[in-house]
């Protein structure tokens, strides 16, 4: 069976790949472009690992067809720093010690930076609620709600 | 709340105690780390597993000539292929080592054990062409009567997984088989004397479900092996040496054939100490000389590799009416699994060990039935025993009267304190912890409405064990060090503390990596909280290594004897020892490393060692829950986790690991279990219905550290990741309790589960009016 | 397995008719594609209907609003109006998964699922919303509570998808809300979910009341008697225990991994009561929020 011509952008780069219907877009990244930032977790939309965004939209990139990425922004783990410069979400990340294993962290940083695109000044329980499909086993969330807020506080006097 | 840290001695020190950012941490952040499944190589095949569809089963036949004849499959294996072993059992790191249950945990032999056991693999060019062999290979079955529950396994006429399974430990030796593996008694003084003196005596009986540990990473590895018989393994695990060794047993290959790479590791909290893929991997690139990929899904980690045991337990404990605990006694049978090995031994070890008791009767057994067998889950046994003891401890507190703290800290285990499993205790922090409890804000703050509190202790013994690390001073003074215990939460940012304060060279100057198991010697695991204890050691020794080698390089260069060359701790350079060894400028590790080459050569601090002493660690609890009485719905609104480090090399990691053995603790006593339907299968083998806690579940998890330091590690490291996970079980069932007025005894206490109780407690009010 | 994404919601149901092996439409693909990836479902042709333009769009006139079946929950929760006039509704869908699955899940993959414990279709119910149906023999329309008739069993036949549901324009006095009960505080399917919406007069008297239920039966329920209790009071705490014990008496739920039977009736009751209490809230006035 013929693959499909997929023509997507990510992280702002033109890209131009075949994929098969039943691949997702996870495995694209994965698999194909050996974009392993973006983790598999579950493979059935519970853990969050898998976290991208699409037309600036937060899904899990398990959860969605190669094939449908066809003409969509994809933004990824790979996409967030700029340059030299990490992001300010990667920097407080680091600093407040908001990662054990590290496995979750880069759909929890996509995740985190969808909020603050949206609201830049989220209460502790906007950011436990909407943090709720990234699953993470280490840290008891404690760490990572205190980053997010502290970076959301950094960007907003930025 | 963060920053609590009571740091008696920090002052002494210049790095260790500080936050620094860990120097794995970038590649983190921004997806480079490379974890288990992120390793391609070019020509790889994708490894699947075929698992039983049945609970038991004896397998009568396995055709694999149908998967064989497809086109794309390069090769499929059986348990056949692997090395027959014999079925012995030895004390290994936490736990036990049978290696026939090995390879049949792998790979069933002639019967499958459980529903989702694995019974075949293949390697084949895609994952669609591996599902399509699965498919085609027939395995004829004769379903077998099957027995999920621990009692029900041990009662007469069960259903017997093995036919010859005659009970370890009894003796006489029991004539008949059973489910019953082994049994195990731990006494200390005489329980009858004890409970002869008690005024107050409580006994109860309790249930736990076994929850999985629920790392985010699925078992992922690659293996490559090539026609010399050479292989590589890069593989997520929390001990590399014990995947090669027991790869090595499995496949009858010498050790020096494989070479085994850890990757960063998704978590593992106790699961990833024993092999599933990799044997499969390396045997199905032997037989293909293709790499061969393996990645479990989710729903086969949770199925199929090990969570901890389930239990059914009875604690009797006696009190006098001063508060005096005089007997303990417990009954711990615990649910291995469908093969030999739960920890009911530290299980038993653990149970009363937070307090100074004389008289002690413990009896654990370890029983069989067709689920995945166990594997350790932090402080494996601990968390078990020592909920239904603390429940019971409570609840004597309540019936005497006397402050749940102040009954605690009557009976407290303090240095000298004899524990019933053997050891007498070094300086410990269970008194401090309680003290630190007691004097917290949390504790005395007023409740809200259908609000309870609850406490509990902590215990768990750590382990030490086999390390070997090696630093290298590079040509402009920079250091390299490698570690063999893989790195889970923090560990390198610890290592590298520890080189950097011994040695006065700057953080961003040390470049450290866990290294392969050809680059060090043995290295057990990552697991018994013995990681930043142990290497920490060995790379404090390694440190220690390279300064003796700078004075002995600073003295070749000045011409003096060595004894008239120091290491000046304060700043970090050999200088003359005294006045009469002449006028020499210091010389740092930059200027010493310049001079290495004429000196003698190439300097590398190197340390193996056999860590012993590694030194408990005890805990103490505050959890406040709130009951919604119409659905009996808990749900955790203050927590506060109070635990000894001995010395907390990185606060924050410390606190990370108190903050996450809490949350697991949380969904252990709340929600998380295997759910099983009548016909033996497990119907939650998903994150959607294998309910860890959700970051909108949990509020701040506030943390004290208290430091005891342990005097047998050079900064008083004790480790710290297990013992954490053991009081929020009691903790919050007790707070529960004090919610309801109503005395729980089983986990989870989901929220059908409180409702029935508190609708049982209401009805016999109202039947009382 | 083959994709198509017609433009058309005539050639979309044309693929879906046409199809001999099994075809599906894909909408979020939240359920669809775990239910492949874990071998409930190997369909020969998933038919991609985000490209139809009235699947994704919602539209508002006097009447009330017209939400395309394909919308995503994280659109309808950035729809001022829409949320203005049926909290209730747009908080139901946002109930649904994470906010990955948000992004992604629709109204009309939630209902055609054929999941008694799908979020938003009690509420979908209780707002009285109607699905528009097109297939090979035309269009329909089917009151939301028609469509799913079983477990994984639907009033739909062989080619016919829903473009939209209509719900009314939110009455004067009018609220509605949806509550549900699950363990943890999110990521769970519903225990027990209730939708409520009614209507008041002048005086505060109850003129109209709709209360569903989802996971207590094999497919959500519209419990007129509920609504009953409720119509000609003033709502006050006798006609919402009416109601509630209505609600609880309608249930017939099983026993699974979720919750027990016991548990479902006596938990229906309970989210009954607090459901209509915050659409009366609504309906007053009060702008009752949950989380
Ligand atoms: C992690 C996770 C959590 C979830 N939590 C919840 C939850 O809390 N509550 C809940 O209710 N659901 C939950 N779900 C299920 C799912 O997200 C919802 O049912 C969602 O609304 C489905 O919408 P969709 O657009 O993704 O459907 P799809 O997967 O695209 O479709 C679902 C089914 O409906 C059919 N279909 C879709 N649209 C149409 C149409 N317009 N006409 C005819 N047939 C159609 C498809 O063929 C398919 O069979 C969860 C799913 C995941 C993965
Ligand atoms: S891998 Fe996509 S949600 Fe888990
Ligand atoms: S840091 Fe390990 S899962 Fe989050």
């Amino acid at each position: 069976m013929a693959k499909h011509h997929v023509h997507t952008t990510i992280n702002g780069d033109p890209i131009e790949l075949l994929c098969d219907t039943g691949e997702t877009l996870l495995d694209v990244l994965r698999n194909q472009l050996n974009m392993t930032g973006t983790k598999e977790g579950c493979s059935t939309g519970d853990c969050g690992a898998c976290s991208v965004t699409v037309d600036g939209r937060l899904v899990c990139s398990c959860l969605m067809l190669g094939v449908e990425a066809n003409g969509k922004k994809i933004g990824t783990i790979e996409g967030l720093a700029s340059g030299d410069a990490l992001h300010p979400l990667q920097q407080k990340f680091l600093e407040h010690a908001a990662l054990q294993c590290g496995v979750c962290t880069p759909g929890v940083l996509v995740a985190s930076k969808a909020l603050l695109e949206k609201n830049p000044d989220p209460t502790e329980t906007e950011v436990r609620y909407w943090l709720a499909g990234n699953l993470c086993r280490c840290t008891g969330y404690d760490k990572i709600v205190r980053a997010v807020m502290d970076a959301a506080k950094e960007m907003r006097s930025a | 709340m963060q920053d609590k840290v009571k740091s008696p001695m920090s002052s002494e020190f210049s790095v260790i105690g500080t936050r620094p950012v860990r120097p794995d941490g970038v590649d983190k952040v921004t997806g480079r780390a490379r974890f288990g499944a992120d390793l391609n190589m070019s020509g790889q095949l994708v490894g699947a597993v075929l698992r039983s569809p049945h609970v038991h089963a004896r397998i009568v036949k396995i055709d694999t000539s149908a998967a064989r004849a497809l086109d794309g499959v390069k090769a499929v294996v059986t348990q056949k292929d692997f090395v027959s072993q014999s079925n012995a059992t030895t004390n290994f790191g936490e736990g036990t080592l049978n290696l026939m249950h090995t390879v049949t945990n792998v790979l069933a032999g002639d019967k499958v054990l459980y529903h989702g056991h694995a019974v075949a693999a293949v390697a084949a060019t895609s994952s669609a062409v591996a599902k399509q062999a699965l498919k085609l290979i027939k395995v004829e079955y004769e379903v077998l009567p099957h027995v999920i529950d621990v009692d029900e396994a041990m009662a007469p006429g069960a259903p017997l997984l093995f036919p010859d399974m005659i009970t370890e430990g009894v003796k006489p030796a029991p004539t008949t088989p059973s489910n019953i593996a082994k049994r195990i008694d731990i006494v200390l003084g005489d329980v009858e004397k004890g409970f002869n003196e008690a005024d107050v005596i409580i006994e109860r009986s309790f249930k736990t479900a076994p929850v999985h540990q629920g790392y985010i990473e699925p078992h992922a590895c690659i293996a490559t092996v090539s026609e010399d018989g050479q292989a590589e393994l890069f593989v997520s695990t929390q001990g590399h040496w014990i995947v090669r060794m027991l790869c090595a047993k499995l496949l009858g290959w010498d050790i020096n054939k494989i070479k085994v790479t850890a990757a960063e590791i998704g978590g593992g909290f106790g699961g990833k100490t024993v092999v599933y893929l990799e044997p499969l991997a390396l045997l199905l690139s032997q037989k293909s000389r293709r790499p061969v990929k393996m990645v479990m899904s989710r729903e086969d980690v949770i199925r199929a590799t090990g969570p901890t045991s389930g239990s059914s337990m009875t604690i009797k404990m006696g009190a006098t009416k001063d508060g005096r605990i005089v007997a303990g006694e417990a009954l711990l049978k615990f649910q291995a699994g469908a093969l030999p090995g739960s920890p009911v031994g530290p299980g038993c070890m653990c149970a009363f060990a937070p307090y100074d008791l004389a008289n002690v009767k413990v009896i654990g057994y370890d029983v069989v039935s067709n689920r995945p067998k166990v594997a350790a889950y932090r402080a494996p046994g601990a968390p078990i025993s020592e909920y239904a003891v603390e429940s019971v401890v409570d609840e004597l507190a309540n019936k005497l009267g006397i402050d749940p703290i102040e009954f605690r800290l009557k009976n407290v285990a303090k240095q000298g304190t004899k524990a019933a499993y053997g050891p007498k205790f070094g300086p410990v922090g269970m008194a401090e912890a309680l003290e630190a409890a007691k004097a917290s804000a949390h504790w005395r703050t007023p409740l809200g409405k259908n609000q309870g509190r609850g406490i509990a202790a902590g215990f768990w013994f750590n382990i030490g064990g086999e390390t070997t690390v090696s630093l290298v001073l590079n040509e402009d003074g920079t250091l390299g060090l490698t570690a063999g215990t893989p790195d889970i939460g923090g560990l390198r940012a610890s290592l590298c503390m520890m080189a950097s304060e011994e040695l006065k060279v700057p953080l961003e100057k040390i470049r450290v990596q866990i290294g392969d198991t050809n680059q060090l010697g043995y290295n057990f695991l990552t697991g018994g909280s013995r990681s930043t204890f142990s290497s920490g050691m060995a790379t404090v020794e390694a440190a220690r290594d390279i300064k003796k080698e700078a004075v002995k390089r600073a003295a070749k260069l000045w011409e003096l004897p060595e004894e008239a060359v120091e290491w000046d701790a304060a700043s970090g350079a050999v200088r003359p020892a005294g006045p009469n060894a002449g006028k020499h400028k210091p010389m740092t590790l930059v200027d010493i490393a310049k001079i290495a080459g004429k000196t003698g050569g190439p300097i590398v601090g190197y340390s193996r060692l056999n860590a012993h002493g590694a030194a408990p660690s005890f805990a103490c609890h505050i959890a406040d829950v709130e009951i919604d009485p119409e659905t009996g719905k808990a749900s955790i609104v203050r927590y506060t986790a109070i635990q000894d480090a001995g010395r907390a090399i990185h606060p924050s990691y410390v606190e990370g690991q108190y903050q996450g053995g809490v949350a697991q603790g949380i969904g252990w006593a709340l929600n998380e279990e295997y759910i099983y339907g009548t016909d033996g299968k497990l119907q939650n083998a998903g994150f959607l219905d294998y309910r860890i806690p959700v970051a909108s579940d949990l509020p701040m998890l506030d943390t004290i550290i208290i430091e005891v330091p342990n005097p047998v590690h050079p900064y008083g490291v004790r480790g710290v990741g297990e013992t954490c996970i053991v009081p929020p079980l009691a903790a919050i069932s007790n707070a529960v309790s004090m919610a309801t007025g109503v005395r729980f005894a089983e986990l989870p206490m989901s929220p059908p589960r409180i409702l029935a109780a508190l609708d049982k407690a209401r009805a016999e009010k109202t039947a009382k009016m | 397995m083959r994709y198509e994404a017609p433009e058309t919601i005539e050639k979309a149901c044309q693929l879906l008719a046409a199809e001999a092996g099994h075809a599906r439409v894909l909408a979020g693909g939240t359920d669809l594609l775990v239910q492949i990836k874990t071998d409930v479902l190997d369909p020969s042709v998933v038919i991609d209907i985000k490209k139809i333009a009235a699947t994704r769009t919602i539209t508002s006139d006097a009447a009330g609003f017209k939400i395309g079946a394909a919308v995503t929950g994280a659109e309808l929760k950035e729809h001022d109006a829409l949320k203005a006039a049926w909290p209730g509704l747009v908080e139901a869908a946002n109930l649904i998964g994470s906010t990955q699955v948000q992004g992604r899940a629709t109204l009309g993959g939630n209902l055609c699922n054929g999941s008694p414990a799908a979020d938003s279709v009690p509420a979908l119910i209780a707002a009285g919303a109607k699905a528009q149906i097109v297939g090979p023999e035309g269009r329909r329309e089917l009151a939301v509570e028609d469509v799913m008739i079983g477990v994984r069993k639907l009033a739909l036949t062989k080619g016919e998808i829903i473009v939209s549901f209509t719900v009314p324009a939110r009455p004067k006095h009018g609220g509605d809300a949806y509550l549900r009960f699950i363990p943890r505080t999110e990521m769970d399917i519903a225990v027990v979910g209730c939708g409520v919406a009614l209507e008041l007069d002048a005086s505060g008297t109850c003129t109209a009341a709709r209360l569903s239920l989802g996971a207590v039966a094999e497919r959500p329920l519209l419990v007129a008697e509920a609504g009953r209790a409720l119509v000609g009071t003033k709502v006050d705490a006798a006609a919402i225990e009416a109601a509630a014990a209505a609600a609880s008496a309608a249930c017939r739920p099983i026993d699974d991994k979720r919750g027990t039977k016991v548990f479902r009736i006596q938990v229906a009751g309970v989210l009954a009561r607090r459901t209509i209490q915050l659409a009366l809230d609504r309906a007053n006035g009060k702008t009752g929020a949950t989380h």
